[in-house]
């Protein structure tokens, strides 16, 4: 069990991180800053949260968790290594010719990958789908899903949010990756989604706001959505885009950039001494 | 020729320039624009910028309304997103009321690369051919991406434009008249004849060097326009040949593989071999390697010529 200063999560998280730096740098492409704003969540999940077998990554009973912002792959990638799904040192061939780990998740090339996402908008729907299976086979699983502030202007992710409540999936909860950022700009000068609270409210869903980076506070709201009957639950987690490294933190250019031999040591510079 | 530009950097280009000599011309894009390079023409003409965010039905929806009340929209993000993403928004409310929406879409094809399948489109053509009311542009190079940009905004209907994301050689000179409707001779040749589209029309030619060595006499022909074309024209073509192939980076089926079947089918039938992406998805990869896995080289055409030419001999 965790002490209350998660020490142990947290340097999982920074382990997780300094893999998204190596394997985007030794891939010479990827995105940086949207994988390392979600990955204290994903070590949450992976190493607290969810009911999963690594060794039996198609286990029917596991808990399943949806990354609809595919771009994030590498972080969704390294959590996987490192829970045990496959070797860490796979990890290099990220994006690499006849690789399993593509630039987006491939649900039929690699253990733990739930569903095949990078057109953002679509990961919500099949999340949904997830947890009417469950219960309709009578299955105690959870469904997780994980959205980018700039998806959420697909009008898809409104009609999942629109089911979700419909059908009352209570063993479904998403996350919002609110870290402010799209590829053209902030957000909100792009196409702004505020009010992002009032507009899940509206559709039904229970909403959670907390620190995104704060291992504590994705524990608690995971485990009050939990409790909700009846209505499903959207953590807003507001992050910090290319969390953990100065120099990414908060600039757009991350986004879909890799750190060059040079960055890449500085980065991991910076994450080591953390 | 050494010079290597990206079509989509020739597009971004164009878009200014047609965009100062048009004050209807009006430019969308989902969230991609400084990789579409509709961002040039956001910083001279902000006004006339819309960015519509990650929501690409939006966007086409948008498009056709801005059409409807007479602007000439060009609307723009990476081809997957760009046809199947917005497909019946394309269908019914751009093609089916034939509205001026120019969709003109870049990272087409597999040379996209490391991003991967879900970024490759392999069947966008296929799609957009099948539109009713629908032209379908692919420019072999940047010369004739801007001929095709200029084009388009003269063009009275529903344009799709099929652009690329990696340089590419610069085929053509600045004497170069853009062709709508027919294929046309880039080198001639008497023996086989190779209808080729986009970034495969240098690659064609590369292929003819290296039949010329193996004695094998081949003609190129650049098919920019997908549709509207004439069949007979394109049969015409191949006139002398004996033999004909299609070069694509796109699927074999419902592209420009298909095109040159239904045509000579039709009209003369004669062996053909299509180069193209076999009914697969793509994967990631470097552009060159995935070229090179799916046999888009100058060596794989130069061996589909000379199997049509043997089958030609068989016959
Ligand atoms: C349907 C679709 N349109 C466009 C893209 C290209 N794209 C990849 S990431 C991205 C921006 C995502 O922004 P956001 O959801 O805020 O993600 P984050 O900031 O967490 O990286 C875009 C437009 C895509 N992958 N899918
Ligand atoms: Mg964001």
């Amino acid at each position: 069990m965790e002490g209350n200063d998660y020490s142990g999560l947290k340097e999982k998280a920074n382990i997780i991180r300094q893999h998204v730096i190596q394997m985007t740098a030794e891939a010479g492409s990827g995105h940086p800053g949207g994988s390392l704003s979600v990955v204290d969540i994903l070590t949450a999940l992976y190493f607290q949260v969810m009911m999963v077998r690594p060794e039996d990554p198609r286990w029917p009973d596991r808990d399943r968790f949806v990354l609809s912002k595919g771009h994030a792959a590498p972080a969704l990638y390294a959590t996987l290594a490192e829970r045990g799904y496959f070797p860490v040192d796979e990890l290099k061939t990220l994006r690499k010719l006849g690789g399993r780990l593509q630039g987006h998740p491939d649900m039929g090339k690699v253990p733990g990958v739930e569903a095949s996402t990078g057109s953002l908008g679509q990961g919500l729907s099949m999340a949904v789908g997830m947890a009417l299976a469950g219960r309709l086979d009578g299955r105690g699983f959870r469904v997780f899903a994980l959205l980018g502030d700039g998806e959420i202007q697909e009008g898809q992710v409104w009609e999942a949010a629109m089911a979700a409540s419909h059908y009352g999936l209570d063993n479904l909860v998403a996350f919002l990756d609110y870290n402010g950022l799209q590829i053209d700009g902030p957000v909100s000068s792009v196409m702004a989604p505020e009010p992002v609270r009032e507009k899940w409210e509206a559709f039904g869903w229970h909403v959670v706001e907390i620190d995104g980076h704060d291992i504590g506070q994705i524990l608690g709201a995971v485990e009050t959505s939990l409790k909700q009957k009846g209505c499903p639950s959207m953590v807003v987690a507001h992050t910090t885009k290319g969390k953990g490294v100065s120099f990414m933190e908060n600039e757009v250019d991350w986004h879909g950039k890799a750190p060059d031999r040079e960055q890449a040591e500085k980065a991991l510079r910076e994450l080591r001494a953390l | 020729m050494n010079l290597r530009i990206a079509t989509r950097d020739a597009y971004g280009e164009a878009l200014v320039e047609i965009g100062s000599q048009n004050e209807k011309i009006v430019v969308l894009d989902a969230d991609l624009s400084k990789s579409t390079k509709t961002s040039r023409f956001a910083a001279v003409f902000p006004e006339r910028f819309f960015d519509m965010g990650i929501a690409e039905q939006n966007m086409m929806g948008t498009a056709a309304g801005l059409a409807a009340a007479g602007k000439i929209p060009f609307a723009s993000t990476f081809a997957v997103f760009a046809t199947s993403r917005v497909m019946d928004q394309v269908r019914n409310s751009i093609a089916y009321p034939k509205l001026n929406v120019k969709i003109a879409a870049t990272h087409a094809g597999i040379t996209v690369g490391e991003d991967g399948a879900s970024h490759q489109s392999v069947e966008d053509l296929a799609l957009m051919r099948a539109v009713p009311n629908m032209a379908v542009i692919v420019p072999a190079d940047a010369v004739e991406a801007r001929a095709a940009v200029r084009f388009a905004a003269q063009y009275q209907g529903p344009v799709y434009l099929r652009l690329g994301r990696p340089k590419v050689p610069v085929i053509f000179d600045e004497g170069y008249q853009f062709s709508f409707g027919r294929p046309t001779v880039v080198k001639d040749g008497g023996e086989v004849a190779v209808f080729a589209t986009g970034i495969m029309v240098g690659v064609a030619l590369e292929a003819a060097g290296i039949l010329k060595d193996q004695g094998v006499d081949c003609r190129v022909l650049n098919v920019s326009t997908l549709k509207p074309v004439d069949p007979v024209a394109l049969v015409e073509g191949a006139r002398g040949c004996r033999a004909v192939v299609s070069a694509e980076e796109h699927s074999i089926i419902g592209g420009l593989g298909s095109l040159v079947a239904e045509a000579f089918g039709e009209h003369r039938p004669l062996p053909l071999r299509r180069v193209g992406i076999p009914d697969v998805f793509g994967q990631s990869g470097a552009p060159g390697e995935l070229m090179e896995y799916y046999g888009l080289t100058p060596e794989a055409v130069a061996r589909a010529a000379r199997e049509a030419v043997e089958m030609a001999a068989r016959l």
